[in-house]
């Protein structure tokens, strides 16, 4: 059976051991630990507050823990530190290893410049200088998040919200990330377009066998994307395990209150 | 010959927080197993926990007491205990589920639907359409339906697309809850043709059936429930 | 001619001692956008404030100074900078790019080729090349400092993919000493080759956003470009109506409201020099004597 993405003896990806944090006397995060391998998508949902967020930051080096480190297995198969990664490298691996989508693709996407260039960007950053490459490879990026190539010229301001978050993600998947990091990806969108873009991003993730951390409050999001869910209040990790599991045989109070909080589909 | 499926003492308690706390036990001192090629069926009235049996196998409920084990790939594994990563492995290389319901994904086509589970464990789509093919055409499914996502299909239709999808792989112990309960006489012949086939090629099974018919065609031994239902 | 009232120079010597060590800092690295207070100076920005500066912390008595503003000695940025250091230095000032010792420029570099014992003095509008898609001057001194410079080729791509090729003519971005990207101030594309392993010593004045900036003699610098679209020197179709060179930058000059119109060396010095030295446009004034000749070889 070819199943390399089901090695069971593989390394994680990413570790966080007792991540902390807190702002002056508001502890926003406390003594959160977990693995992540290859290939796995994990959820952390919660209401706003519950410090997802800041979990979010703090795994992706954008905030220095109070207390706790995280580590990342680079692509040359070496596990290092997150706090001891210089900023060249930290930023290095945030345009190649690593993706980030924003609920607001404003703030992944850069508005004024053509679709092309913003999925070409980190091409460019990483040496291509080849323009009929870059722009063969945007195109392909572009067919493959379902944005017509007739539309690569024009900037993301002129797209439709649903095709701008299409495009963030083309923008981040340019470069075979290993992880991405998403922060509410399907936030501000109408229902029916959320519902295109997370089957195009399970689509993917199965695809280029992605790890992913989603952080979502919304309970559908995670059943359709993830693993695996970690439930968050009040800054700490209260429920954990496989999404079905915790979804269908929630224990904790907190977790079957938002359980029963969903409409039922 | 080593059980595929061992399950012992196995309970299974739920605790309501949302109505003060109160506990609702479903099952407990659940033990039995299950060898290659048998199918088992589990009986006893509605309630007595036949389903939750069949989630806590499939890693689906936890369990809050005893051991249940499965084999995988030569191991015997306890899923109570599993770490999540290991009962998605064992889902995929492993356990499958049929569930009354199909699960729809909005835009997949039927034939893709059904062959998902052999892409993921690595085969080329062309072989697992054409795998998908055959089961959809054994289970009546007219081949203009195929490249149609199942969500617009009568219930009957995506049950049938439910069966093909988790009849397709070759997972050694299938899961079976109700696979017959809104098909016709033939289509529920193909399905008891189906677990038939599936028991020479050594699969271990357990199975939820209400229509005794059926039950006495597929089933090896019945394991009665009520045995296990937990005093409330 | 030397009026008492001024310090030499115009800035007092605090003042020409702080550019100073900012042009030092900038020479040692090249490229480098280095803050300096910028002063009030007797004329508004955007006319040179920054190039006024530099020219005044490097000025010496001995000091034969030129001004070119767009490649030529008489408009009147040129001339009022001119007069303003023959009045407050009292240096020799002079129009011929040979005789110069200091070179203070608008948008231009001379055509005649420059020596070790001259300095150039670029004014500069905008220093930041990035400035045009990163408006965070936070961001950009980062990206500076980790050679991120993926974006300026964003910039050129953006280029290609509106007009099918790299359209940018002026202040295009180079980079410097194979490290720093920094924009050559408006200087048209045509002048980037002159700046390449120039045995003068290039310095850049920033006034309104407070930056010098240097590029030191014999330093590579290549102008960015894509393998599939490489970067190519402006090209005129006809050499100067003038004295005929083929190989300077040309302005367009209309000559009547009828759609006339003559195309002529920029360089003001450099095209008064070859006519004086017998070459010959196709309307320069002088008689031409070779025309018919021409005429008749086809």
């Amino acid at each position: 059976m070819a199943d390399q993405n089901l090695v069971e003896n593989d390394e994680p990806l990413l570790v966080a051991k007792s991540l902390s944090k807190s702002f002056g006397r508001i502890n926003a995060c406390r003594d959160v630990s977990f693995s992540l391998y290859p290939g796995e998508v994990l959820a952390i949902v919660g209401e706003s507050g519950s410090g997802k967020s800041t979990l979010l930051q703090m795994l992706s080096g954008q905030l220095a823990p109070s207390a706790g480190h995280v580590s990342y297995r680079m692509r040359d198969g070496v596990t290092r530190d997150l706090t001891t990664l210089g900023e060249a490298e930290r930023r290095f691996l945030f345009r190649t290893d690593w993706g980030f989508v924003h609920q607001d693709p404003a703030q992944g996407l850069r508005m004024a410049v053509s679709a092309g260039a913003n999925v070409g960007e980190r091409l460019m950053a990483v040496g291509w200088n080849h323009y009929g490459r870059i722009r063969e490879t945007a195109s392909d990026w572009l067919t493959r998040v379902e944005i017509d190539v007739a539309r690569i010229d024009d900037a993301p301001r002129t797209y439709s919200g649903g095709m701008r978050q299409r495009l963030q993600i083309a923008r981040n998947l340019v470069t075979e990330p290993r992880l991405v990091f998403m922060d509410e990806p399907t936030g501000g969108l109408d229902v029916s377009v959320q519902a295109r873009l997370l089957d195009l991003l399970r689509s993917l993730v199965a695809e280029l066998n992605l790890a992913v951390i989603i952080v979502t409050h919304d309970l559908a999001v995670a059943r359709l994307l993830s693993h695996r869910v970690m439930v968050m209040k009040g800054g700490r990790v209260i429920e954990t395990g496989l999404t079905d599991q915790v979804l269908d045989d929630p224990r904790e109070p907190y977790t079957q209150l938002l359980v029963s909080s969903i409409l039922p589909p | 010959m080593t059980a595929m499926i061992d399950i012992t003492d196995a309970g299974k308690t739920f605790t309501m927080h949302l109505q003060g706390g109160i506990e609702l036990p479903v099952v407990r001192g659940v033990t039995f197993q299950v060898n290659p090629g048998e199918c088992v069926v589990l009986s006893g009235p509605s309630g007595a926990g036949k389903s939750s049996i069949l989630k806590m196998i499939f890693g689906n409920y936890r369990c809050d007491s005893g051991c249940i084990g499965i084999r995988h790939r030569g191991k015997v594994v306890d899923l109570a205990t599993a770490e999540p990563r290991q009962v998605l492995n064992i889902r995929r290389s492993t356990i499958g589920y049929v569930s009354q319901f199909l699960r729809a994904v909005p835009r997949v086509a039927t034939i893709d639907v059904v062959g998902e589970p052999l892409i993921a464990n690595g085969m080329s789509r062309a072989d697992a359409q054409a795998r998908a093919g055959e089961l959809l055409h054994r289970l009546n499914i007219p081949e203009r339906l195929w490249q149609l996502p199942p969500a617009t299909f009568s219930g009957g239709e995506q049950q049938r697309v439910n069966i093909a999808r988790g009849f397709i792989s070759d997972l050694p112990i299938l899961l079976l809850d109700e696979p017959t309960a809104s098909l016709d006489a033939a289509n529920r012949a193909v399905v008891v043709e189906l677990v038939a086939e599936k028991k020479r090629q050594g699969v271990a099974m357990v199975a939820i059936v209400h229509d005794d018919e059926i039950r006495h065609l597929i089933a090896d031994r019945i394991v009665d429930v009520t045995g296990f239902a937990a005093a409330a | 001619m030397n009026a008492p009232a001024y310090n030499f120079a115009y800035l007092d010597e605090q003042t020409k001692r702080m550019i100073r060590r900012a042009i030092l800092k900038a020479i040692a690295i090249p490229g480098y956008q280095v803050p300096f207070a910028s002063r009030e100076m007797p004329m508004p920005y955007g006319w040179g404030t920054g190039g006024v500066q530099v020219t005044a912390a490097i000025l010496g008595p001995q000091d034969v100074l030129k001004v070119i503003d767009q490649g030529s000695d008489d408009t009147t940025n040129a001339i009022s900078i001119r007069k303003f250091f023959a009045k407050t230095a009292g240096v020799a000032t002079t129009t011929a790019t040979d005789e110069a010792t200091v070179i203070q420029t608008r948008h231009r570099i001379p055509e005649t080729a420059l020596n070790e014992n001259q300095v150039l003095v670029y004014q500069v509008p905008i220093p930041e090349p990035l400035r045009f898609l990163e408006p965070r001057e936070t961001e950009t001194r980062r990206m500076h400092a980790l050679a991120e410079y993926g974006l300026m080729h964003v910039k050129l791509y953006e280029d290609i993919a509106r007009f099918g090729h790299i359209a940018t003519a002026y202040a295009y971005p180079v980079k410097v000493n194979a490290r720093y990207v920094m924009d050559p101030s408006p200087t048209p594309k045509f002048d980037n080759p002159k700046m390449d392993n120039s045995p003068a010593l290039q310095l850049f004045g920033a006034g309104r956003e407070k930056r010098i900036y240097a590029i030191p003699p014999y330093t590579q610098v290549v102008s960015l470009d894509f393998e599939d679209h490489p970067f190519e020197p402006y090209r005129f179709n006809a050499p100067c109506a003038l004295c005929g060179a083929e190989n300077s930058y040309l302005d367009e000059i209309v000559t009547d409201d009828k759609g006339g119109r003559m195309f002529v060396c920029s360089d003001t010095d450099y095209c008064e020099g070859r006519q004086a030295a017998g070459h010959h446009g196709s309307l320069s004034a002088a008689p031409y004597k070779d025309k018919a000749q021409e005429a008749a070889n086809g």
